[in-house]
């Protein structure tokens, strides 16, 4: 960013723009009746050819795709703030839902949306906000998913019947070894820290400190090993894994297990430049992949792990019930509803960190690494602030995809999904919140239903198998990489910081005025911060 | 197997993790180049280098009736395989990375990957019109062989490589020879020639070299070319080595390749060497770890498998980035290219 003019935004304010809440309505109610009949099978069958057409991926996607555009919509134009909450709201927990309950389908793909919407939330952070290029962020959405796959599936009672067959002389004093040991390193690691705060770590301090983390990871994997064993002798009555229950206890646990994967994956890697991180983080991810290849006792090796179980909430089944949602569409609903709630409240810490001291220090040291350090940003607990977020995100959709598909194995989590994540990303625009929510709606709706439809729809040619569009996706992946970063590095809804970033050198003030004001304030912000 | 046969065995291993890593090595130069001039990952590469892999198989199947000596037939596919990777390396340069020349680093970065996975998809393509997923490479007579078979000139050394069970074919020595005269013409080409110099100069300081009246663009351009042409040498190695290549297997050699690269220092073409020979030995020795954890009776090493070849790569780059990020012979004032 060159600061030419202090402050060019209070010298030319962005015109008014024209209010448009009567459009926003009219598009809401002519989309929502489009969806809610596509999706309606008796409906769609009396309208003869029309119906025909509508049933057509393609042009499903297209109905969906421009439903979607409401809550866009809502968010960008002008217009009235009950049109604008009534649109929002309307759409995503009335008529979405209402079009599901006559097609399972569109609620699996509102869902598979929202879990992509959320990844590339989280991956916006690292990349986006941070400039840290994550290839391996994949990694963490299989933590999340293995949490709670191996816990709640058959797997928990095989590993069980394992240890209870190879106890290996652990017996109840070794989980009062394990538990002393871990409550004395993790102890002596918290006092270390509050001499470090006061003064300069010495030698001794930081030896002392590493020997004591080894002794907690000791301490731990005693403890839980010594649980495992200890508790083999119920495997027969955990045949299905542990209680539905847990679920919520799970949700808080894939969370921490992610972000403290998080930290361990960056801890050694966030020193390094950004090509350098890219291809470790590229290659971490694959370490991940393949340890749940190979590590066949606790992830059942390539085969995967199923049934999963989904969280058991009878009350919210009664209302589904009552609502006229059949037996089997209940926990798909369930998940909907969760998915929805948790992604309003990724977006919503999002918006909190963006604005907050910490996200200003991610976008400095996206600008200019040694100046941030220059200026006292803590490079490595930054950047690992950042890992940790990212990753938490990705661990707690992980596991709803788990809950959602039962079943997960290796290839869910290869590095082509974290290079769909990242086109994601750059399609809409790094740093972008609106931005990575379209891009990733559209490149899932790309990916399973426009691609597949091309696919359908060329199989009367008799063509290859190797070149039926279906099968394209790196070659669609790849163009939206090629294609923004030569055309509009800065996405399709482009966060203000970084377009100024990207085109500094072209005339500031044109630019400014060409954009959607979409938060006019924070740009304020921007231009206080120089 | 016991602690007698282990010995001719692992040598054996090592041997041919030698000739792998000049595949290697070859391929790291290509990334080495690239990364000395422009400080980019080119991750196309490894598409550069299969479609090597691509041309080579094409050639061997086209002339795989007529009636020419073998080694005229492996000459036109290497030039052949050259040709097109050197020229498909230079034109991902002209349109790809060029206009971003002074963008911010993730966005050549980015751009790279996105030109990589569109080449895997355009490369599976041409050959899927062609109903053709897996390619398997014609060798012409005799070039899968054993060295110095019966009736040969060195009869008595193949008999030596026979009783100590090596498996060396005529075409890993092809390889050896391919790979050598193409190290030593690289160095030629680098350290003796105006271009070479050019593109050191430009390397060491792009602008400097531009006041000193070198086009750097151009320089750029031809460390392209270079580096697309010993691509395609690779690829014609690598799909002579295996026998069988695809449009997707371009990746594991390449972050192989990548590692190698780092493993010597990036930037130097010896190190590049080194590190690709480092490189093909760890990985033939992580691909025998079981037959080792057998003899010495470790579980643990009997589990690990082949699939665990890809890990070893990585774990070696992330170890050297970690405690040596200069590489081995990466100095301050190394001669980068």
């Amino acid at each position: 960013m060159t600061a030419t003019s202090p402050n060019p935004v209070n010298v030319r304010r962005t015109p008014q723009r024209p209010d448009r809440t009567f459009l926003l309505v009219l598009f809401f109610v002519v989309t929502s009746a489009i969806l809610l009949v596509s999706h309606n099978a008796p409906v769609r069958d009396s309208l003869g050819s029309l119906g025909n057409l509508l049933k057509n991926p393609i042009v499903e996607a297209l109905t969906v795709s421009l439903f979607l555009a409401n809550v866009l919509f809502a968010h960008l134009w002008r217009a009235a703030p009950w049109a604008k909450l009534l649109v929002g709201i309307g759409s995503l927990l009335f008529v979405l839902p209402l079009a599901g309950r006559e097609d399972t389908s569109l609620l699996d793909l509102s869902i598979q949306i929202m879990i992509f919407a959320a990844l590339a939330l989280g991956l916006n952070i690292v990349v986006g906000l941070a400039g840290l290029l994550d290839l391996g962020y994949v990694a963490f959405f299989a933590v999340g998913a293995y949490t709670w796959g191996v816990f709640a599936s058959p797997r928990f009672a095989e590993i069980l019947k394992y240890f209870g067959e190879h106890p290996g002389g652990t017996n109840l004093s070794t989980l009062f070894l394990g538990l002393l040991l871990t409550a004395i390193t993790a102890g002596s690691m918290v006092y270390i820290n509050r001499l470090g705060q006061r003064t300069a770590p010495t030698a001794l301090s930081t030896w002392s400190f590493r020997a004591a983390s080894l002794g907690l990871i000791a301490g731990l994997i005693l403890t839980v090993r010594a649980i495992a064993v200890l508790m083999s002798g119920q495997a027969g009555s955990l045949a299905n894994g542990i209680d539905p229950s847990f679920f919520w206890l799970f949700l808080a646990l894939s969370i921490f297990a992610a972000a403290v994967v998080g930290v361990l994956i960056g801890l050694p890697v966030l020193r390094l430049k950004g090509d350098y991180l890219a291809i470790i983080t590229l290659g971490l991810g694959e370490v991940i992949r393949v340890l749940a290849n190979n590590l066949d006792l606790y992830t059942a090796g390539s085969q995967g792990i199923t049934p999963i179980k989904s969280a058991s909430v009878p009350w919210f089944n009664a209302i589904a019930g009552a609502l006229g949602f059949t037996e089997d569409q209940h926990y798909l609903l369930f998940l909907y509803f969760l998915v929805l709630v948790v992604i309003a409240g990724i977006l919503l810490v999002n918006i909190r960190l963006d604005q907050s001291r910490i996200g200003r220090a991610w976008i400095a040291i996206r600008d200019d690494e040694v100046a941030a350090q220059a200026m006292g940003v803590p490079l490595v607990q930054t950047k690992l602030i950042a890992f940790a977020t990212g990753a938490s995100f990705a661990g707690v959709m992980g596991m709803i995809f788990a809950a959602k598909q039962t079943f997960i194995s290796p290839e869910s989590f290869n590095l082509f999904q974290s290079i769909g994540v990242l086109s994601m990303v750059i399609l809409g625009g790094m740093g972008s919140f609106p931005g990575v929510i379209l891009g990733a709606a559209v490149v899932t709706l790309l990916n399973l239903r426009i691609l597949p439809g091309l696919g359908e729809a060329t199989s009367q040619l008799g063509l290859n198998q190797n070149v039926n569009p279906a099968q394209l996706q790196r070659l669609i992946f790849g163009v939206i990489l090629v294609a923004m970063m030569l055309l509009r590095p800065e996405g399709l809804l482009p966060s203000r910081r970084r377009t100024l970033e990207l085109h500094h050198d072209e005339d500031q003030d044109d630019r400014l005025d060409a954009l959607p004001s979409a938060n006019a304030s924070a740009l304020d912000k921007t231009g206080g911060m120089k | 197997m016991d602690f007698a046969t282990l010995l001719p065995f692992l040598v054996n291993v090592i041997v041919g993790g030698l000739v792998l890593g000049l595949v290697y090595a070859i391929i790291a130069l290509g990334y080495t180049m690239v990364y000395g001039v422009l400080q980019l990952i080119n991750f196309a590469h490894s598409e550069v280098f299969v479609t090597g892999a691509v041309v080579g198989f094409e050639v061997f199947r086209v002339l795989q009736n007529v009636a020419l000596n073998g080694y005229l037939k492996l000459l036109i596919a290497l030039v052949a395989a050259m040709i097109v990777s050197g020229l498909l390396n230079v034109t991902i340069e002209r349109l790809a990375y060029r206009p971003l020349r002074n963008a911010p680093r993730l966005v050549p970065l980015i751009t790279a990957i996105g030109v990589s996975l569109i080449l895997q998809d355009v490369l599976r393509v041409i050959e899927g019109f062609q109903g053709r997923f897996d390619l398997t490479y014609t060798l012409p007579a005799g070039f899968a062989s054993p060295l110095c078979g019966p009736g040969s000139s060195c009869e008595g050394f193949g008999r030596f490589l026979q009783a100590n069970q090596s498996s060396l074919q005529l075409k890993d020595m092809i390889l050896l020879v391919v790979a050598l005269v193409s190290l030593f013409g690289l160095n030629y080409l680098v350290n003796r020639t105006r271009l070479g110099k050019a593109i050191r100069a430009v390397a060491q300081d792009r602008v400097t070299a531009g006041l000193m009246g070198i086009d750097s663009d151009r320089m750029i351009s031809a460390t392209f070319l270079i580096g697309g042409a010993l691509g395609g040498i690779s690829g014609v190695l690598f799909g002579m080595k295996f026998g069988t290549v695809n449009a997707y297997s371009g990746f594991d050699p390449g972050i192989i390749a990548f590692t190698a690269a780092v493993l010597g220092g990036i930037g130097s073409i010896p190190g590049a060497v080194l590190g690709g020979l480092a490189l093909g030995v760890i990985q033939n020795l992580i691909g025998v770890t079981n037959v080792l954890g057998s003899v010495v009776g470790s579980a643990n090493l009997e589990a690990i498998d082949a699939s665990y070849q890809r890990i070893g790569a990585f774990i070696v780059l992330v170890l050297i980035l970690i405690f040596k990020p200069t590489g081995l012979l990466g100095k301050s004032n190394v001669e980068k290219v």
